[in-house]
């Protein structure tokens, strides 16, 4: 909320909810003519040698403070031009100054500007970073005027990749960092930041260590086998380390599905007859006149996007047209999305008009929503109940939009449905990208064929093929995969030797 | 007279690479500090053993020696791991110690373009970057166009017992006094390695009765492809089992700081899977014993080797040591144990080919270039042979891949990784090893050999008859049908072998519980029991063997993306500082080689492909 009332201050007759995609699109714009110029005026080879800008801060959401960082060797130079605390150009590393940002003598936002020197900085190069405090038009504004000066807008990731090539963070640091530069909210960039700071390193690598130590016995097994007091693994010893060891891993791989509710939110579809009031309802949740709510069936034709935020995660809400049986072509390729969208979203919210009996088209959608993840919503419970149907009446949520009753009710539901109140509470220790989670499930399944292969008797030493490459596909998400590692353990562990 | 190859070492590595320059054509010089010396074996009295019983097979499939002589001199065979799957099987001979090296001087004796020689090398000479003449402690002059050392352990030796250290090679021989000191002065760098041998026990002071026996295969196996066995199965000897006990430990802790390497008196790195009996008590403190052997050297002497007991502990030490075991409590030690330290070269500066990079023609092969064990010598002599002989011949270098031989492993990790202990081949070692199995050495390995004529004709041939008629019996089993007539039934039925439907005969064997015996009850095949063993193995195993495949042409794509061998690594930007160091010094011939490189990660990898891309594009 206080993050609110900031914005507020700036933007007073704002709404509360940007389009975020209007905002990215201007970005994306001013990026692609910066592109175009860099392709005509950059040689590639002096890429590492540029000094680059970009707003650092996600566009896409609201936000009080936008940050515009800098790095390279004329980062200094190029922020003293346009900054007005004439100190700043001398001052120490590391110190943070309060002043304007300029344009032709005439300040462009009241900022405070950090000033970060080679070599400990996130790039290891020389780092300026802008606090804005006049929301995107001003931030996109400075943006420019660093270009207008010489410093050229980073490519995406760019930042990271530096910080990468420079020798500063390793490959899953910075696949964490580039899921940190997507995250969209708070939640997002606490499980970004555990990628970082290593618990899923840490939980990977006790998997590999239990893994490898079966990976050494058998090696042991095999290249001394005259040695009769070390522990000979067999199929029946195996199998229920094996079976240890993917339950680990399959738990893992669950909890980073949650990993992506976090990053990329919930979607939530709401469907209903025409004129059930599901339109006030969205808006309502979105406190806003977004979608365009008449008394004519038929007029939410479009897919209307608007997101809110519950407990820090992201709600995608989606507005489906009214679902019924039409001649009217143009809203048949409405009713056509709808049901699309029906299928990505991860819960459906069905409205109902308490004040009227079952119809036709109602029983129509509760058999669609049958199979899927659902609540209904009983709108305009201010009126009298003529709603037939008391087995529906037991689950739903009951409520109207104009007293703005039962939206609490409806908010908790879905917090329930999705365990949000337990995310603030959690550490977050997940897979936070796709790679990572693939090569889990890689991982997942190759432990699982060693399982199959002990129960048909396969020779150890082949089915512990498998199992050296889960070994390693879990070595690959945490970037450690050598061989030679397991030559280590085997003189560690086991007394060997002629 | 000028030689072509000059081999300096009558050792495992020296005796194949002399042999296979000669066989090669090249007019070939061995020289060694001792005629009676020639293929020694100063430490265990075996050939083979897990991962190098298929070094052994390579060698022989390659046109080496070392499977044939082993086969010829030893008492006893055993097929380790015959338990487990196939690709990890090898063969161990317990090779005679007096016969082995008389049946090798032989052979060697009856190759033609080789001469032997005694003689002491205390120096090369190198002109133009090219080795040009070795020089002998007697000052004689010999000149060469291409010079193989395969020195062992006797550069700069010294033999530790105790607190004595005594400078000299094994069983007393004079060292190489100068010859590393030389090298140095050529840009080697050398390092200093320590190995060690246990005690030889006097047979008749052995209470045998108290120890268990360890007897040798029922069936009979070679080494060697090109002839049958011929030993008794029943005439091998019997090696015996047995342990050290609490007596034993507290003894061992209670003079600690006399033994050589935990008195400080030894500098050498000795290798982990080699420890000496301190080192195996004081690291693995818990363990109630630890297992040794007894194994006779030579049915033409009394002595017994007791592995598993090497030391360097002062003689008297050691009698209380083997006293303490059961069994050998009046027992007459006829050799103490003892470490040996030696100079090595590092390995990073030679090529794949085992020719240095400091100095054209001159190859390196065996202990000095880090490694151990009788088998990876007698690999890279044969490989610095076949080398200095195609070079010679203005030919294509021969260098096996790591997907071709546990050679071609031991090599790579040799010029790759480099080694500063003694350098064992393990079956972990090699990432490919179900293809690289004892059984289809031959396969492998002689098409290639037979294209570089390291083997003969009629060598060739008949594995070439063999892999014909394996690939006509596959054929076979996936074209023919088991029909479900009612014979057919009845048959399988008193087989307890549930047949549902008309399978072919390819998917039957398939079943864990059917093997080619069994098919060939329903379809006739003609095909010996080697074919039989490669059938069943490549059917069986097929699913993996294909995943490995898809992994080796993963690998094999790397390996093609060749960098020029005089790129220059401190233009490209972005290369990491320690990646470009050891680029540098290793010079790594493709991708693939430059991806194995500890130090070099993933991120200096693309960042030199993305650069030879540009470079070659430029070029184009």
């Amino acid at each position: 909320m206080l993050k609110d009332s900031f914005f507020a201050i700036f933007f007073p007759s704002s709404k509360i909810i940007v389009n975020k995609y209007a905002i990215i699109k201007k970005i994306a714009k001013l990026i692609e003519i910066n592109y175009n110029k860099k392709t005509n005026f950059t040689k590639e080879s002096d890429n590492m040698n540029d000094t680059i800008c970009a707003i650092s801060t996600n566009t896409g959401n609201n936000g009080a403070i936008s940050i515009v960082r800098i790095s390279g060797p004329e980062a200094i130079a190029i922020t003293s031009k346009i900054f007005t605390n004439l100190k700043f150009a001398t001052a120490e590393s590391h110190t943070i100054h309060y002043g304007y940002i300029k344009w032709k003598e005439e300040p462009v936002d009241e900022v405070l500007v950090m000033k970060m020197l080679a070599p400990k900085t996130y790039t290891t190069e020389d780092i300026v970073e802008i606090n804005c405090h006049g929301g995107m038009i001003s931030t996109q504004k400075i943006l420019e005027i660093l270009i207008l000066n010489g410093a050229r807008i980073a490519e995406p990731g760019e930042f990271t990749k530096r910080a990468f090539l420079n020798g500063r963070i390793n490959l899953l640091e910075a696949e964490a960092v580039s899921d940190m530069i997507e995250a969209k909210t708070d939640h997002a960039r606490s499980l970004a930041m555990n990628g970082i700071s290593g618990k899923i390193t840490k939980l990977i690598q006790n998997l590999r260590e239990e893994i490898v130590n079966i990976l050494t016995n058998i090696e042991v097994n095999i290249d001394y086998p005259e040695y009769e007091d070390e522990l000979v693994i067999t199929h029946e010893n195996i199998l229920p380390r094996i079976k240890n060891i993917t339950k680990k891993l399959e738990k893992i791989i669950e909890e980073s599905q949650n990993g992506k509710i976090i990053k990329e939110g919930i979607n939530i579809a709401f469907i209903g007859r025409p004129n059930v009031g599901k339109s006030s309802l969205l808006n309502a949740f979105l406190e806003e006149e977004k979608a365009i709510v008449t008394d004519v069936s038929g007029t939410t034709r479009d897919i209307v996007e608007g997101s809110i935020s519950l407990n820090g995660i992201l709600v995608n809400l989606i507005d489906t047209a009214g679902i019924r049986d039409t001649e009217d072509i143009v809203e048949k390729i409405g009713v056509q999305k709808s049901k699309e969208m029906l299928e990505t979203a991860d819960i459906i919210i069905l409205v109902l008009n308490y004040n009227e009996p079952l119809q036709k088209e109602d029983y129509e959608l509760l058999e669609i929503i049958n199979s899927k993840p659902h609540i209904i919503f009983l709108n305009k419970n201010d009126l009298p109940k003529k709603i037939n149907c008391d087995k529906i009446l037991s689950n739903a949520v009951l409520g109207n939009t104009i007293e703005l009753t039962g939206l609490d009710k409806l908010k908790d539901e879905i917090k329930n449905r999705f365990h949000l109140n337990e995310f603030e509470t959690k550490d977050f220790t997940y897979l936070s990208n796709i790679r990572q989670l693939t090569l889990a499930k890689q991982a997942l399944q190759n432990l699982k064929s060693v399982e199959v292969q002990i129960n048909i008797n396969t020779p150890i030493d082949l089915l512990e093929m498998d199992l050296k490459t889960a070994w390693n596909q879990l070595g690959l998400i945490i970037g450690e995969s050598y061989e030679e590692e397991l030559v280590d353990n085997l003189f560690q562990k086991f007394c060997l030797g002629k | 007279m000028k030689y072509d190859v000059i081999v300096v070492g009558g050792g495992h590595a020296g005796c194949e690479a002399a042999h296979i320059a000669a066989f090669m054509g090249q007019n070939t010089l061995l020289i060694t500090m001792n005629i009676n010396n020639i293929a020694d074996m100063p430490c265990n009295p075996s050939i083979g053993g897990t991962a190098k019983g298929i070094i052994v097979r390579e060698i022989d499939a390659l046109g080496g020696l070392m499977g044939k002589i082993a086969d010829q001199s030893h008492f006893q065979m055993k097929m380790l791991n015959s338990a487990k799957g196939p690709a990890v099987r090898s063969l161990r001979a317990q090779a005679d110690k007096i016969t082995y090296p008389k049946n090798m001087l032989k052979a060697l004796k009856k190759t033609k373009n080789l001469e032997i020689k005694e003689g002491i090398v205390e120096n090369i000479i190198v002109c133009d970057g090219r080795i040009q003449k070795i020089i002998l402690s007697d000052q004689t002059e010999i000149e060469t166009k291409s010079l193989i050392l395969t020195t062992g352990t006797y550069l700069k030796s010294n033999i530790l017992i105790g607190s004595e250290n005594t400078e000299g090679g094994p069983h007393g021989e004079k060292r190489s006094n100068h010859l590393s000191d030389n090298l140095a002065k050529l840009g080697f760098k050398i390092q200093r390695l320590k190995t060690g041998t246990p005690q030889r026990i006097q047979k008749d002071s052995i209470n045998f009765s108290l120890l268990k026996e360890e007897l040798g295969e029922n069936k009979s196996y070679t080494f060697g492809w090109d002839e049958k066995p011929n030993y008794k199965i029943e005439d091998q000897q019997k090696c015996y089992l047995l342990y050290t006990n609490e007596e034993t430990k507290k003894i061992i802790l209670d003079n600690l700081d006399k033994s050589a390497m935990y008195g400080g008196y030894a500098s050498g790195i000795g290798p982990r899977y080699c420890p000496s009996i301190e080192d195996k008590i004081v690291r693995f403190k818990d363990k109630e014993r630890h297992q040794l052997f007894l194994e006779p050297e030579s049915l033409f002497y009394d002595e017994w080797y007791l592995q598993g007991f090497s030391t360097s502990m002062p003689r008297d030490v050691q009698e209380k040591m083997v006293h303490s075991l059961k069994g050998l409590e009046h027992a007459k030690i006829t050799k103490y144990a003892y470490a040996i330290e030696y100079d090595a070269i590092d390995p990073l500066q030679i090529k794949p080919t085992l020719e240095s990079k400091l100095v054209e023609n001159l190859y390196t092969a065996g202990q000095i270039n880090g490694t151990s064990g009788y088998e990876e010598a007698a690999g890279q002599g044969l490989i610095a042979g076949i080398n200095a002989s195609l070079k010679l011949q203005q030919k294509e270098p021969f260098i096996l891949k790591r997907s071709d031989a546990y050679i071609g492993v031991l090599i790579d990790d040799l010029v790759t990784k480099g080694t500063n202990e003694p350098y064992r081949m393990l079956t972990s070692r090699a990432e490919y090893r179900l293809l690289l199995r004892h059984d289809n050495a031959d396969l492998r390995l002689r098409p290639l050999a037979w294209k570089i004529k390291s083997i003969t004709k009629e060598q060739y041939e008949r594995t070439k008859q063999k892999q014909d008629q394996i690939n006509d019996i596959i054929s076979i089993l996936k074209e023919k049908k088991l029909k479900l007539t009612a014979e057919n039934q009845k048959k399988l039925a008193s087989e307890k072998i549930e047949v549902n439907a008309s399978k072919t005969f390819y998917e039957l064997l398939k079943r864990p519980d059917i093997n080619l015996n069994k098919i060939e009850e329903f379809c006739p095949i003609i095909c010996n029991e080697e074919m039989k063993e490669q059938v069943e193995i490549e059917v069986k195993y097929e699913g993996y063997i294909n995943k490995m495949n898809r992994d080796i042409e993963k690998m094999l794509k790397l390996e093609e993306k060749l960098i020029p061998e005089n790129i220059d690594y401190d233009k490209i930007k972005n290369l990491a500082s320690e990646a470009k160091q050891k680029l540098n010094k290793i010079r790594p011939l493709s991708i693939g080689q430059a991806s194995r490189i500890s130090g070099v990660n993933p991120a200096d990898i693309s960042i030199l492909a993305i650069y030879l891309k540009k470079e070659y594009a430029k070029n184009e």
